[in-house]
C-alpha cells in the first residue's frame, strides 16, 4: 500500500515535470534538432542565445514589463483592498466582485478587448500597452491576496496610529503596508511570475518591441532548434528562482 | 498636561438603538474617572466619542473648554490605550512608544530619549530594542500605556485596558496605573465592567446602564450610598428587603417605605438596625470571612446573605441575633 502511494506520487511528478525535463535536457543537445537520440552535451546553444541581441532585448523588455506592471497592480490592488476592508460603502460586495471578475475572463478575451480599445482610441501598441494588459490580469490577484490578509489586528493598529496623530497616508505607509509585508510580497512575486511568461496579451498588444515569450514564438515559427530549448530553460530558471525567493523571503519568515 | 472634559446632553443613536441617552458629565482636570457598567451600557461608546472615533448624534463634548465637534482623533488632545493593546508588531518598543512624537515631527534622537524615559516609567527600562511579540500580555499593556502617554495628552482614555490580563496581574497593574496617574497628573478616563477594579483606582466612579448615567461619586459613596437599585446591585452583593407601612417581613423598622438594601458585610450581632434572631441555613468558610444564609425567625421565607468574621461560630441551625450597621432605602 505504502509502496503504491509512493509510486503514485512519483508518477504525478513525472507527469508534471517530464516535459520541462525534456526541454532542459535537449537544450544541451550536441546536434541540430532537439529530439532523441541525445547526442552529447554542449553549451553552444546557450552561448548562441545569450549573444543574440534580439533575444536579450526581449528578455530585458519582459523583466521591465513584469516589474513595472506588478508594482502598479500591487499598489492599486492594495489601495482597493484597504478601502473595501475598512470603509462600509453601499455596494461593497458588488465592487469586490467587479474587481475580482477579470480573474475569470480568459486572457484572450481581455487582450481582444484592450486591442479594440487601443485601436479605437488611437493608442499605439507598445510595451506600455502590454503592461496595461498585465495590470488588468494581475490587479484582481493582488487585490484578492491583500484583501484576504486584512484583519481586525491591522484595523486596531491603524486606529491607534490615527489616535497618535498619523495622517491617512502615513497610516497606510508606516502601519498598514509593513504589517501586510508578507502577503504584499507574495502578491508581487506571483504577479511578476505571471507577467514574465504571459504570451497572448503580450502578443496581441505589442508591435515593434516585444517581450520574451513573443520572441520565442517567432523563433519557433522557423522550426525546432535546441536554441529555443535553451531560451525556454532560461525562462523556466527565472520563474523557479522567483518562486524560491517567494518561499524563502515571505513564507519562511512568517512561520 | 491635563484638561477638563465636559459632556453636555450627549446622545448616540445606532440605527434604532440608543447607545447613549442624554448623558451629561463633567470631569475635572487631573481626575481619575472610571466609567463602570455591564456590556452594552454605553461606556465604550462614550469613550469613543471623547476620543473622536465617532461623532455624537446630538450634544456637545468639550475638552479643556474647546468644542470637539468635527475634530479628528489625530487632532484631539487625547490618546487611547486599547483593550487589545494595538501595538505595531513591525516596530521596536522604542519606535512604538516614539510613534506619536514622530508624527509630531520630533527629531529621531529626541524621541528615542523620550521613549526610553516612558518605558522606564512603566517599568520596562532598557527593553527599547525588543519587539512586541517578545513580551507578555502585561508588558504589552505597559508599552501601550507608555505609547499613549509619550505625547503628553491632556486626557488619557483607557478602554478596558486590563480586561485581557489574569486576575493577579490585573490587581498589580491597577496599583501601577493609579501611581502613574498621580505622577503625570493627566486626566484619566477608564472604562471597565469590573467593580473591584473601579473601586481600586477611581477618584470617581460613574455607573452606567442602558445608555444613561445611573450614579456617580467616590467609590465609598457609590458603594455605601448608591442612588439606585441598579448601582447597589452592580457594585456588590446586596440584600433587598421590601418595606411598606413601616413594616419589613421580619417586623417593624424605623425606615421609609421602599426597598431596604443591606450589604452582607454590614450585618453583625451589634448592628443598630435590628433584624432580630435569625437561623443559620448554611455557612461556608471564605478565608477572610464566613459567608452564610440566614432567615429571621419571624420571617422564615426571607433569606439573607451575611458575611461574618472568621471568629464567629457559625454553623447550620444556630440562632444568631443580628442587626445592620449601614443600610440604604431605595425606591423600585
Amino acid at each position: 500500500m505504502r509502496l503504491l502511494s509512493w509510486a503514485y506520487l512519483a508518477a504525478a511528478y513525472v507527469f508534471v515535470f517530464l516535459p520541462v525535463a525534456v526541454l532542459v535536457v535537449f537544450s544541451f543537445q550536441d546536434g541540430r534538432l532537439p529530439v532523441p537520440p541525445f547526442r552529447g552535451v554542449t553549451f553552444e546553444w546557450y552561448a548562441k542565445v545569450l549573444s543574440d541581441g534580439k533575444l536579450m532585448t526581449a528578455l530585458g523588455n519582459s523583466l521591465l514589463v513584469a516589474v513595472v506592471s506588478s508594482t502598479v497592480a500591487l499598489i492599486l490592488g492594495f489601495l482597493a483592498a484597504h478601502a473595501l476592508a475598512r470603509v462600509r460603502l453601499p455596494g461593497s460586495a458588488l465592487m469586490r466582485g467587479v474587481l475580482i471578475a477579470p480573474l475569470t475572463v480568459s486572457y484572450l478575451i481581455i487582450a481582444l478587448g484592450l486591442l479594440n480599445l487601443f485601436t479605437q482610441t488611437g493608442v499605439r501598441l507598445s510595451l506600455w500597452t502590454a503592461g496595461i494588459g498585465h495590470v488588468v490580469i494581475n490587479l484582481p490577484l493582488c487585490f484578492a491576496i491583500t484583501y484576504a490578509a486584512m484583519g481586525d489586528h491591522q484595523r486596531n493598529a491603524e486606529r491607534a496610529a490615527r489616535d497618535l496623530g498619523a495622517p491617512e497616508w502615513k497610516v497606510l505607509l508606516l502601519i498598514s503596508a509593513p504589517m501586510l509585508a508578507a502577503p504584499l510580497a507574495a502578491a508581487f512575486f506571483l504577479s511578476v511570475t505571471f507577467s514574465w511568461d504571459e504570451f497572448i496579451i503580450a502578443f496581441l498588444l505589442t508591435r515593434f518591441d516585444v517581450t520574451l515569450p513573443v520572441e520565442i514564438w517567432s523563433m519557433l515559427r522557423s522550426g525546432l532548434s535546441p536554441a529555443t530549448n535553451a531560451v525556454g530553460s532560461l525562462v523556466f530558471l527565472v520563474s523557479v528562482t522567483l518562486v524560491i525567493l517567494l518561499e524563502l523571503l515571505v513564507f519562511r519568515r512568517t512561520k | 498636561m491635563t484638561a477638563s472634559v465636559s459632556i453636555r446632553s450627549v446622545s448616540q443613536r445606532y440605527g434604532t438603538a440608543l447607545a447613549l441617552n442624554d448623558v451629561s458629565l463633567d470631569i475635572a482636570a487631573g481626575e481619575f474617572v472610571v466609567l463602570l457598567g455591564p456590556s452594552g451600557c454605553g461606556k465604550t461608546t462614550l469613550l469613543n466619542l471623547i476620543g473622536g472615533f465617532a461623532e455624537p448624534t446630538s450634544g456637545q463634548i468639550l475638552i479643556g473648554g474647546r468644542d470637539m465637534a468635527g475634530v479628528a482623533p489625530k487632532d484631539r488632545p487625547t490618546t487611547t490605550v486599547f483593550q487589545d493593546y494595538a501595538l505595531f508588531p513591525h516596530m521596536s518598543l522604542r519606535d512604538n512608544v516614539g510613534f506619536g512624537l514622530r508624527m509630531r515631527g520630533v527629531p529621531r534622537a529626541d524621541r528615542a530619549k523620550k521613549a526610553d524615559a516612558m518605558l522606564a516609567l512603566v517599568g520596562l527600562e532598557g527593553r527599547g530594542d525588543r519587539r512586541p511579540h517578545e513580551l507578555s500580555g502585561g508588558q504589552r499593556q505597559r508599552v501601550a500605556l507608555a505609547r499613549a502617554l509619550a505625547v503628553e495628552p491632556d486626557v488619557l482614555l483607557l478602554d478596558e485596558p486590563l480586561g485581557a490580563l489574569d486576575l493577579k496581574l490585573r490587581r498589580q497593574m491597577q496599583d501601577e496605573l493609579k501611581a502613574i496617574q498621580r505622577r503625570v497628573g493627566t486626566t484619566f478616563v477608564h472604562v471597565t465592567h469590573d467593580q473591584e477594579e473601579a473601586m481600586a483606582i477611581a477618584d470617581r466612579i460613574v455607573v452606567m446602564n442602558h445608555g444613561r448615567i445611573e450614579d456617580h461619586g467616590p467609590p465609598r459613596e457609590v458603594y455605601l450610598h448608591p442612588k439606585t437599585l441598579f448601582t447597589a446591585g452592580f457594585m456588590g452583593e446586596v440584600n433587598r428587603i421590601p418595606v411598606s407601612g413601616g413594616n419589613a417581613p421580619f417586623g417593624p423598622v424605623p425606615v421609609a417605605d421602599g426597598i431596604l438594601c443591606i450589604r452582607p458585610e454590614a450585618i453583625s450581632p451589634t448592628g443598630a438596625l435590628r433584624l432580630g434572631p435569625c437561623t443559620v441555613q448554611d455557612a461556608a468558610f471564605f478565608g477572610s470571612y464566613v459567608r452564610a444564609h440566614v432567615s429571621p425567625l419571624t420571617a422564615p421565607d426571607l433569606r439573607l446573605v451575611v458575611h461574618l468574621p472568621q471568629s464567629q461560630l457559625v454553623e447550620e441551625g444556630r440562632v444568631l441575633d443580628l442587626g445592620a450597621e449601614t443600610h440604604v432605602v431605595l425606591s423600585e
